[in-house]
């Protein structure tokens, strides 16, 4: 377990060392094998059964575990997609670089954010959590320009106070379970959680929820995300929204666990409605008039975050989590072909790209099945877990919340629809840069299958694997 | 031990207040030092070598190596008296009294202070800092005091975390210093870039992305 988080550390720090150009061939392959032996280790993890673990600092449980494949995934996915991207990007006029910070800051994200997963004591949670923000700011600044500053300068400066301020609510935590005599791992917090100081905690798990709610992306703390989203390069858009967001929504469920086993599931089930709501809300509005489909994907990003968060609040755990994973490949295939859209029309205007399905047919079918899923049409995943957390909500009674879900949810159809379909209808423009790469359609391809395959049918391994990690947030 | 708080709380008005930058990385440095001796009495136990290490750390980073950092950053930057805050500075002094006489005054709200061997303006002291914090966060511009800012806010949450520390003490120290050092260190590359790529490190010039044209 612990070599899914050494591996991509060790190799992050030898690609560090190797600088120039003479090495980029040798720093791709690092990268990918990077990926390879992540993806390898990630799944031997059932098979150990906890061995090679240091609990609690190394600990992969099954909520863990589906966020840790997630990230794995689609981490591969991004380091194949890179391989086509940025040969072709170097070619275009634009002056673009990055060189060997590149790779070895992705390796380091990978690092942090498997720490993040495979960890149950919440000093490290956190530690892990902070840690992605600083290995992935250089990777928003890639294009070394004024807007790639602005964009990582707002990233850096809002996530660490963020982060701050979870720090604050985890010392407010800790001090609430004075005198229990706990360790700070979970299990521990969990099994004392009925004796916690009541107010201590509340505050604390406010604090934590606004901390990390600010990294997740839930309004009113998401400032920094579109504008980070929408320079960043596509595959590290593809890597923060599909990945690192689902790191500070692990935070956040880490500390419901503890609040639920505490008694307090009312309280902090509440809080996050409320704020799943309102990053609806203020997703619909922004996303109802967005030029830039870039901006348009990361707002769609806080409106998911914001379903799951919801999801979580009304205790439809099993559909939350099913989001997170449809939500996750929905948003890395939509961004990584984003990417491809840029390379041939070179703007991130909505109203400047037309006609995709026949200047290039593969990016325009991935773009429409990307679009088609994002927005809860059937039969793709998301739709299964939206329509899932609106059958639990009515269920539950929570009739004016669901209403205003579905109102939300209605206007982002329309909006994005009629976006994605001024991009894909219209005449045919002429490449610049020929075919693109195998590498820049068969990442895609391959979510795009998925998340059409899970519409129709759940393996009955993943179901499994959801249902446990669902159970770990059911009310004691 | 009181002291050392109220010189916390003063080095975070002079933060606030003061129009020059050197002065105010000055505070800042003071600051830190006084927090690595609170820590250091907070603890309890006399010569271990475990604290006197411990001491000696937070002390270097906090003081020397922080400032430095930053002094670095802002190396080619031209020095001026700045008026650069969307509020004035009177203004702004007695928002942060403000905030120190509410932090002071509700203290019975927070049940943090219940162990009497705590100095009771330690809560107190702590909130004023976290809030002033943020309050030079969001009404300066220039990148370098909004680094300052993070970095009384940190020092913040680092007396917060007092309360606790007899019992988790790595907990702190680990989690503020790692944050503090690598985070500084990157906002400072940061700094040196928005310098050279836009001949000023004020933040004002960082409006090219957002939703409305």
């Amino acid at each position: 377990m612990i070599f899914t988080f050494i591996i991509p550390l060790l190799f992050a720090i030898v690609t560090l060392l190797l600088r120039g150009d003479a090495y980029r061939v040798t720093r791709r392959r690092f990268l990918i094998a990077g990926a390879l032996l992540h993806n390898a280790c990630t799944l031997s993890i059932p098979f150990l059964h906890g061995e090679f673990s240091y609990k609690p600092f190394i600990d992969v449980d099954s909520l863990g575990f589906v966020f840790l494949i997630l990230i794995s995934v689609i981490f591969t996915a991004t380091s194949f997609y890179s391989l086509g991207y940025f040969p072709l990007k170097r070619r275009s006029a634009e002056k673009e670089s990055g060189g060997h910070i590149y790779v070895s800051c992705m390796l380091f994200f990978l690092a942090a954010m498997t720490l993040a997963v495979s960890t149950t004591q919440i000093g490290v949670l956190w530690i892990a959590i902070e840690s992605t923000t600083l290995a992935s700011a250089p990777l928003i600044y890639y294009r070394q320009n004024k807007r790639s500053l602005e964009a990582a300068w707002k990233y850096l400066l809002i996530c660490s106070v963020g982060i701050a301020i979870a720090l604050l609510g985890l010392f407010f935590v800790v001090a609430s379970a004075k005198g229990l005599n706990v360790e700070l791992s979970l299990a521990s917090l969990i099994s004392h959680a009925k004796g916690l100081d009541q107010k201590l905690f509340r505050l604390g798990f406010i604090l934590v929820l606004i901390g990390f709610g600010t990294k997740m992306g839930l309004a009113p703390f998401h400032n920094w995300l579109p504008d980070a989203h929408s320079e960043a390069p596509s595959p590290i858009s593809a890597l923060l929204s599909g990945t690192l967001l689902n790191c500070a929504l692990l935070g956040i469920i880490r500390f419901h666990q503890i609040s639920l086993a505490a008694g307090l599931g009312a309280f902090s089930s509440r809080l996050l409605m409320i704020f799943g709501l309102i990053s609806l809300v203020v997703a619909t509005i922004f996303i109802t008039r967005q030029k830039d489909y870039k901006r348009l994907l990361a707002y769609s990003s806080i409106e998911h975050m914001g379903i799951i968060s919801l999801g979580l609040g009304i205790g439809a755990n099993f559909a939350s989590l099913l989001h997170v994973v449809g939500h996750s490949l929905t948003k890395a295939l939509l961004f990584l072909t984003a990417g491809n859209i840029l390379i041939l029309y070179r703007s991130k205007n909505v109203s400047e790209v037309s006609g995709l399905l026949k200047t290039s047919p593969p990016t325009g079918i991935l773009f429409v099945i990307g679009s088609l899923a994002i927005v809860g049409s059937p039969p793709f995943l998301p739709f299964i877990s939206e329509f899932l957390i609106l059958k639990t909500g009515i269920a539950g009674g929570h009739t004016i919340a669901m209403g205003l879900y579905l109102l939300c949810l209605g206007a982002i159809f329309v909006s994005i629809s009629k976006a994605a379909f001024g991009m894909i209808q219209g005449k045919k423009k002429e490449y610049i840069w020929g075919e693109l790469p195998k590498f820049m359609i068969a990442p895609q391809t391959v979510f795009a299958i998925a998340i059409t395959l899970m519409g129709f049918y759940l393996p009955q391994y993943v179901a499994m694997l959801l249902e446990a990690a669902g159970r770990m947030l059911g009310t004691l | 031990m009181n002291w050392i708080l109220i010189g916390i709380v003063l080095t975070t008005f002079i933060v606030l207040g003061s129009p020059r930058i050197v002065p105010r990385i000055k505070a800042v440095a003071v600051q830190g030092g006084l927090l690595s001796i609170l820590q250091f009495i907070m603890r309890g136990t006399l010569f271990d070598i475990h604290s006197a290490l411990l001491l000696a750390i937070t002390l270097v980073i906090k003081t020397v190596v922080i400032p430095l950092l930053i002094f670095r950053s802002i190396k080619d930057v031209t020095q001026t008296v700045e008026k650069e805050q969307a509020i004035g500075s009177h203004l702004l002094l007695l928002m942060a009294a403000l905030i120190a006489v509410l932090s002071f005054s509700s203290i019975r709200l927070l049940p943090l202070t219940s162990d009497v061997s705590l100095s009771p303006l330690l809560v107190p002291s702590a909130l004023t800092t976290v809030l002033v914090g943020f309050l030079i966060l969001v009404t300066k511009t220039k990148a370098t005091n909004q680094v300052l800012g993070f970095l009384v806010l940190e020092n913040g949450i680092f007396a917060f975390g007092m309360t606790i520390i007899s019992e988790f003490p790595m907990m702190v120290e680990v989690g503020v210093l790692l944050d503090l050092l690598v985070g500084v260190f990157v906002m400072g590359i940061m700094i040196y870039q928005i310098n050279k790529t836009f001949d000023n490190i004020d933040t004002k010039v960082l409006t090219a992305l957002g939703d409305v044209e």
